[in-house]
């Protein structure tokens, strides 16, 4: 067990390695900082002056990859990949084009996405499940029919449909929720209930019936067979059983949600005025921002690094086989 | 010397217009090459055609095919672009105009040329927006009659409502006769095919007694013929979905997203297929540290939210056009290019799932048999992996490519809702839902730019997403889930 949650460790760690890379290589190496540079200063006659004083500014005034100046391991180190990469390491992510700092920046924004996020996980994944297993209690009949082709309309619409309309017969004809805006406190739930519920929706189509789809194979299985030869209700049959069973795909696909969230974030914190990550990426793409976008695609990626190495020792924890591995 | 790379990859004088063929133009052709191989293909080996019959056997798949056809063949016709010659006066170089058109910008040229000022609703003959109109030294504030739509009308207020049923009942005709005519044909082709008499094959096809479900094929191509008989039976002098900010009708606008979200829902999977469909081979067949660097690499990959990566990567190909803006000569080619690096961007998020998929397969087949045999034979590697290997998991290639369709297309709306999707000068579901979003809080709501992006791309979503659970239930019921 702690063997393989070791392994699993040291691999994310690996993961993250490459990552930085990845996306030192696409920022730095596709445009150099020299063309960084001309974007920001404005056009193309900018005096060569301007753009190294530029890059001096923001760290960037060494050899991207290999100082071939400098000797022996300051080689390698003194370079802009090196010292970029240890500043994240560091949570050091440098500082906006305004001049923010951008660690600074992440912090105060976590809280927003957070309490965003973590109510539509919750109710997205539960409310899939209880769905796809009332489906499970009347399987093969026309009201299963009906529910699938629902799911399948479900899934056709665009999340922007859902945000729009619900924005304006929500938001505005009825006067239920406020529009946009957020305030931290108790207050915040009144403007979180709308994305919350809008993200649910548009999430609800596809959940429920990959769900159902599961639950369907695990029913086929010979321990539900003597389940109900012991003489077990459907229901005690559904939850006790399936539902148990089928536990590794449902936390195998929710694991896989997190990466939408942070999606569904960034449409929904730009429509409904919530100052989280994704209202901030959007910001960085605006302004051309290289830092606040390279430092927001490290931060996504280590969430989605941690969520997976967490859904690893979550398999470990319902299934018995994986912790005697 | 060589010339510098141009982002135009061919154009061809042909007398009054010189043929363009833009990048994505490329691909969508290499695309119809292929289906149209792999067609052949399934005719001639049994065992695939029986598949894809039953693909098309269910009522709802055929009907979802047969939609889906309707939606390819415009985007088809908005393929074909050429640009059209300006002045052609002996001793001096033909002139061409800059704008890149396409053949369907042709068939609608009364609907892109009939611009409105602004907004205007669905089939109306007044503007949205009231106007200062001096008439005999007196001015006040009406709404001006439109430009191009209801200009036929003496007494707009009177005899529109007549005008427009009579002109939607012409076309339904129309739409009809055009519908009985194919029902006529596809008969007569039957009759042939089967010896029968043309009555005969009339009453197998009605009562649906044919091994394909030819009455709901007709069914639907019947009820796609009376819509677009009436719309296009109306567009002629109305603005049927209405006009958007700019004046455009919306018509024409629709149509032209068609190819967008056609192009990024195929090309995105088919330009990284080669790599997933390699590398997951090649995983899964030579296990081993390959095995190990290839998991690395596509869990690298995996592991960054792909909103972000796409963000990123968008951003920087911005940065490079800019810097770079001789190699896209006319604003279609620019345009064009965002389009292209997009789908390479969307299939590269998505390539992944699809490498991880084969190399799953490919291990279990590995010790199928039939490879051991091969191997007992002294059968090489690469041969093995080309004919043993790649033949058996082309129904997970398939499946994927048809099932990621659809959330390509959902995909492409939010993307360029945000700003990070297709150039914001290229007409796609999500540009048009983009410049909407803020026109329901006006008074009165303007509800059509909205409803018809919504309707059209839900008719398109829809129909893929029933198309590909009829194509996964007949090749693999149980490999993929959702």
């Amino acid at each position: 067990m702690i063997n393989y949650l070791a392994r699993r460790v040291i691999y994310s760690l690996l993961v993250l390695a490459g990552i930085n890379f990845l996306t030192f290589f696409l920022f730095f190496s596709i445009n150099t900082p020299d063309d960084m540079a001309r974007l920001q200063l404005g056009g193309k006659r900018v005096a060569a002056e301007a753009i190294e004083r530029w890059k001096a500014e923001h760290g960037y005034d060494k050899p991207l990859y290999l100082n071939l100046k400098a000797g022996g391991t300051a080689m390698l180190t003194h370079t802009v990949f090196v010292e970029n990469s240890l500043g994240i390491l560091h949570l050091n992510f440098g500082k906006t084009l305004e001049g923010r700092d951008i660690a600074w920046e992440l912090g105060k924004r976590v809280g927003p996405t957070l309490a965003m996020a973590t109510p539509v996980f919750i109710v997205a994944v539960g409310l899939s499940i209880v769905f796809a297993l009332g489906l499970m209690l009347f399987r093969y009949s026309t009201l299963d029919t009906v529910g699938v082709v629902a799911l399948v309309a479900l899934m056709s619409i665009s999340s922007l449909f859902f945000i729009i309309t619900g924005q304006y017969v929500f938001g505005k004809l009825m006067a239920l929720a406020p529009l946009s805006g957020f305030s931290p406190g108790p207050g915040m739930f009144k403007f979180l209930v709308l994305p919350v519920a809008v993200y649910v929706l548009s999430q609800l189509g596809s959940d429920t019936r990959l769900y159902r789809t599961i639950f369907l194979e695990e029913l086929g299985r010979d321990y539900v067979r003597t389940a109900r030869a012991k003489g077990l209700s459907e229901i005690a049959v559904l939850l006790t059983h399936v539902l148990r069973n089928s536990l590794i795909p449902i936390i195998t696909s929710a694991g896989l949600l997190l990466p939408a969230l942070l999606t569904g974030a960034i449409v929904l914190e730009s429509f409904f005025g919530i100052p989280g990550l994704g209202s901030f990426t959007i910001e960085g793409i605006n302004n051309q921002d290289y830092a606040i976008v390279r430092a927001m695609v490290f931060f996504g990626s280590f969430v989605y690094v941690l969520t997976y190495l967490l859904t690893d020792f979550a398999y470990a924890w319902a299934d018995p086989r994986v912790r005697l591995q | 010397m060589p010339g510098p790379i141009r982002a135009c990859v061919c154009s061809k004088d042909y007398g009054a217009m010189k043929i363009v063929v833009l990048w994505t133009d490329w691909v969508v052709f290499f695309v119809m090459a292929a289906t149209l191989l792999y067609a052949w293909k399934v005719r001639h080996t049994p065992h695939l055609a029986s598949t894809w019959r039953k693909a098309f056997a269910s009522p709802t798949g055929s009907a979802a095919t047969t939609v889906l056809a309707a939606f390819v063949s415009i985007g088809v016709l908005d393929t074909l672009h050429y640009r059209r010659l300006l002045s052609n006066s002996t001793g001096t170089a033909p002139t061409y105009g800059t704008e890149t058109l396409s053949l369907l910008d042709h068939l609608l040229r009364r609907q892109q040329a009939g611009k409105e000022r602004s907004y205007s609703a669905p089939l109306a003959y007044l503007a949205y927006e009231k106007e200062a109109v001096t008439t005999n030294g007196e001015t006040r504030r009406i709404y001006p009659r439109l430009i191009n739509a209801g200009t036929h009308l003496q007494d707009p207020a009177h005899d529109r409502a007549a005008d427009v049923l009579t002109r939607g009942f012409v076309g339904a005709i129309k739409g009809m006769f055009v519908a009985g005519l194919l029902a006529g044909l596809l008969t007569w082709f039957k009759s042939r095919r089967n010896g029968r008499g043309l009555a005969a094959a009339w009453f197998d096809i009605r009562s649906g007694r044919t091994r394909m479900p030819l009455r709901v094929v007709l069914t639907t191509v019947s009820v796609l013929c009376l819509l677009s008989g009436i719309v296009l039976a109306l567009s002629v002098e109305y603005h049927v979905f209405g006009t958007d900010r700019v004046g455009n009708d919306l018509f024409y606008v629709v149509m032209k997203s068609l190819r967008t979200a056609l192009v990024i829902g195929t090309l995105s999977t088919l330009v990284t297929m080669p790599i997933a469909v390699g590398l997951g081979i090649l995983a899964g067949y030579l296990g081993g540290w390959i095995d190990e660097v290839i998991q690395y690499i596509y869990t690298v990959i995996n592991s960054i939210p792909y909103v972000l990566l796409i963000a990123a990567t968008v951003l920087i190909l911005m940065t490079f056009i800019d810097n770079h803006a001789d190699l896209f000569p006319t604003a279609a080619n620019r345009t064009d290019a965002r389009l292209f690096f997009l789908c390479v961007i969307l299939g590269m998020t998505s390539w992944t799932d699809l490498c991880r998929l084969i190399r799953g397969e490919v291990i279990k087949l590995r010790e199928a048999e039939y490879i051991q045999a091969a191997q007992a034979f002294g059968v090489g590697t690469w041969r093995i992996l080309s004919v043993h290997l790649l033949p058996n998991v082309m129904h997970l290639i398939l499946i994927s490519m048809v099932i990621s369709f659809s959330g390509l297309v959902l995909a492409e709306a939010v993307l360029s809702y945000v700003g990070i999707g297709v150039d914001p000068a290229m007409q796609s579901f999500g540009t048009l839902i983009n410049t909407a979003r803020l026109e329901l809080s006006r008074k009165p709501a303007i509800w059509w730019t909205l409803a018809t992006a919504f309707s059209f791309m839900f008719t398109l979503v829809l129909s893929a997403n029933i198309f590909s659970d009829a194509v996964r239930d007949a090749f693999d019921p149980r490999a993929i889930h959702n």
